[in-house]
């Protein structure tokens, strides 16, 4: 995709600047490089679906629009193995400790598409007792993905857009510091009896 | 219907009726049980299948309408109340209609109705904790009372029962779900072969299920309580997120129910329409139940074959409705827009491919030794059952239950048109299965009849910007792709439904799995819980 035809280039590249500014090492940069090349390029999902957003995912998976081309059809079905969720249908309150605990289980480095509109605010089921505004309240979101559902063109655009962000990211210093921000996140959410799990 | 009321009056001299859509018994509860025991036995009544039971709050009092039908297809509702608001207690029927015991939990779980004599009184849908009961029209929603929980769920072992005592008095009992030396593995509710979140506490014996308890509310929306706070057009689009492949008979469901009670007349052409959508998504719905029973059953190939035909059909959804999944096509008095120009070319080029396709899938995987292996025999449920049950669609009529509402309820236009109705006997997987198939064919052949007659007119009637129904009452049925869906409506006469209750085809699916998983192997359930297809969002609503 021409580097025009994104949408947020200033988000990465205020991500590029912080790293420049910070200075790296050559030999640092260019591990950095070599490993965020790998990386970006094979972010297994972990197969999560709630509802029906989670249909669409499918599709995506499917023939048609097989996001094999692109290195992300190795769902896996245990968090421990997977690098992302995608958080696809919409998180209710019985759900929300799970989907923590999910989240827990990830492997470091790990992300959260938050998708389709459910995901991101909760939707057209705003006036519901039971449902979470937004998981958002509950894990920290990388990328959101709007629509109901979004469509898996849509889908593909946000799992392109988490790549692009692992590719500019700094892998050795820079994990460390995701580390701290998600630790903030989780002290600031806490939830009893789950962060205890690691 | 007049029969009927005789017979009852014999037997009951207290209980009074009403004619609405349906006959409407109203009976005391204390002799409900005794009423209940005839309608189901009484072989001049023979009420053998419950199709819902839906919970109601009348504020000066709450109570309970059953819904039954019997062999001739009669349907008939009983309505039992009570005054007591601080601790309404009605007789349970779980000991006549199976279903009846997962039914009253639900309306325990809305409502705080206890059931005397259910043997498992616990929540449905939400925990333990919850407090207040949220379909009583004095709930108060404020998020504070029930705020998103920070902490692990609280699990019990115990449920609860309540029984009478000679003297009339009602004693609590606790009772265990599962025997002390039990070994319960947790399934779910993250899990891929569960078909979405839900959890299964399974106590196995070495490989062997001893007991299910299935665990729901992992994605309860609170489907039914919002609508009552949206106007009647509001409510449609939610039908489409309950079964998101059935969003088109749900969507007609629900239209048809508000149509009639609004006393709307739906034009030819959109009635032709509809029933075209309904039929394209049935064959959508079933091909991709294919592609997933298969691929959990390790035959991912599968997916691929039959999401090829699911994607066509889901084009040219997308061409007139504008999406592909959650459609919000038909609307109150026809559908939203007009079909788009390429229609009825795009529907015969699908026509032309599906014989080649179902040809091909029978190649794949019906015949395969391995696929015959692990599902003939597997989950055998009876005819009896089926209906004790209430599993209905394709799951009803693999054990020989002629359920088909396009048959047995006849709406639309489905009087006119030609077709059969796919009915097996053996009630295994297998026959789960080749329901789904063989229904693909008649699809295609209701939607061949109707394809180059779709008549010119409007598609939508005139309809008044502001929709308001008439006091009373009104119960639809359909044929959704899994069932029956039943659309309990009842109005005070404003512009939203003062109860909107969804009965959905799921919900009974997911129940019937403790009783055909008992004494199979672990690896079965996953056989049995395919081939029942139950979508997770449809039964929790
Ligand atoms: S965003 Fe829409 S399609 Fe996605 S889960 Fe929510 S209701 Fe369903």
């Amino acid at each position: 995709m021409p580097y025009d035809a994104w949408k947020d280039n200033e988000y990465i590249e205020s991500l590029v600047k912080e790293l420049k500014d910070n200075g790296t090492n050559v030999i640092v940069g260019s591990l950095d490089k070599l490993i965020n090349w790998g990386r970006s390029n094979s972010i297994w999902p972990l197969t999560f679906a709630t509802s029906c957003c989670g249909i669409e995912f499918v599709s995506l998976g499917a023939a048609r629009y097989d996001m094999a081309r692109f290195g992300w059809e190795v769902a896996r079905s245990s968090p421990r193995q997977a690098d992302f969720i995608m958080v696809a249908g919409t998180i209710v309150h019985r759900m929300a400790p799970v989907l923590r605990r999910l989240y827990d289980q990830l492997a470091e480095p790990k992300y959260v598409i938050a998708c389709g509109a459910c995901a991101v605010s909760g939707g057209p089921f705003k006036k519901s007792y039971h449902v979470v505004m937004g998981c958002d309240q509950i894990v920290p979101v990388d990328v959101y993905l709007p629509g109901c559902p979004p469509r898996p063109e849509a889908m593909i655009y946000s799992i392109m857009q988490l790549s692009r962000k692992i590719k500019v990211e700094r892998f050795f210093g820079g994990v460390n510091r995701r580390e701290k921000m998600q630790k903030e996140f989780l002290e600031s959410h806490p939830i009893e009896g789950v962060n205890d799990v690691k | 219907m007049a029969d009927f009321q005789q017979t009852i009056a014999k037997l009951f001299p207290e209980a009074t009726f009403e004619q609405a859509d349906t006959l409407m018994v109203n009976i005391a509860d204390a002799q409900w049980h005794s009423l209940a025991k005839q309608l189901k036995e009484n072989p001049q009544l023979g009420f053998d299948y419950l199709i819902t039971i839906v919970g109601m709050d009348w504020k000066e009092s709450m109570g309970c309408v059953y819904y039954l039908q019997n062999k001739h297809n009669d349907v008939i509702s009983v309505k039992v109340t009570t005054t007591d608001r601080e601790n309404p207690m009605l007789h349970s029927v779980a000991d006549l209609w199976a279903i009846a015991g997962i039914y009253e939990r639900e309306v325990y779980d809305f409502f705080g109705i206890v059931f005397i004599g259910n043997p498992d009184m616990r929540r449905l849908f939400l925990s333990i904790d919850w407090k207040g009961f949220p379909l009583r029209k004095d709930y108060d929603e404020n998020p504070d009372i029930n705020p998103v929980p920070t902490d692990n769920e609280r699990q019990s072992d115990f449920t609860y029962t309540y029984v009478e005592t000679p003297d009339g008095k009602v004693e609590k009992k606790e009772v265990r779900v599962f025997e002390p030396e039990d070994f319960v593995v947790n399934i779910g509710p993250q899990h891929p072969a569960t078909h979405g979140v839900l959890r299964f506490r399974t106590a196995v014996d070495g490989e062997t299920i001893k007991k299910i308890d299935v665990y729901m509310g992992y994605i309860h929306r609170g489907v039914e309580k919002i609508c009552e706070k949206d106007t009647y057009p509001q409510t449609l689009h939610f039908m489409d997120r309950l079964d998101y492949f059935s969003a088109h008979p749900y969507h007609h469901g629900l239209c048809m129910t508000i149509e009639e009670a609004a006393g709307i007349e739906v034009p030819r052409r959109a009635q032709v329409i509809r029933v075209i959508m309904d039929e394209l998504s049935r064959i959508a719905s079933h091909c991709l139940f294919m592609g997933t029973f298969c691929m959990d059953l390790g035959a991912t190939t599968m997916l691929f074959y039959t999401l090829r035909v699911r994607e066509q059909i889901l084009d040219i959804m997308d061409r007139t409705c504008g999406a592909r999944m959650t459609f919000n096509y038909e609307c109150i008095g026809g559908v939203m827009q007009d079909i788009h120009a390429d229609f009825v070319k795009d529907v015969h080029a699908l026509l032309d491919v599906l014989p080649a396709n179902i040809k091909e899938y029978n190649k794949v995987f019906t015949g395969n030794v391995i696929a015959k292996n692990r599902m003939e025999g597997v989950g055998v449920l009876t005819r009896e059952n089926a209906i004790n049950w209430s599993v209905t669609g394709p799951s009803g009529r693999a054990s020989g239950w002629s359920c088909d509402v396009r048959k047995t309820h006849p709406y639309s236009i489905y009087s006119e048109l030609e077709f059969d109705e796919v009915i097996h006997t053996e009630g295994d997987s297998m026959a789960r299965f080749k329901v789904r198939l063989e229904e693909i064919e008649q699809s295609a052949r209701i939607i061949a009849q109707l394809i180059d007659n779709i008549p010119d007119g409007d598609y939508c009637a005139k309809v008044p910007k502001v929709i308001k129904l008439p006091v009373g009452h009104w119960f639809r049925m359909v044929e959704g792709c899994r069932g029956v869906f039943g659309v309990y409506l009842e109005s005070d006469g404003s512009t939203m439904p003062y109860r909107l209750k969804l009965v959905t085809p799921s919900l009974p699916a997911a129940a019937v799995v403790n009783h055909l998983t008992a004494g199979s192997k672990i690896a079965d359930l996953i056989t049995i819980g395919g081939s029942l297809d139950y979508i997770v969002p449809d039964m929790d609503r």
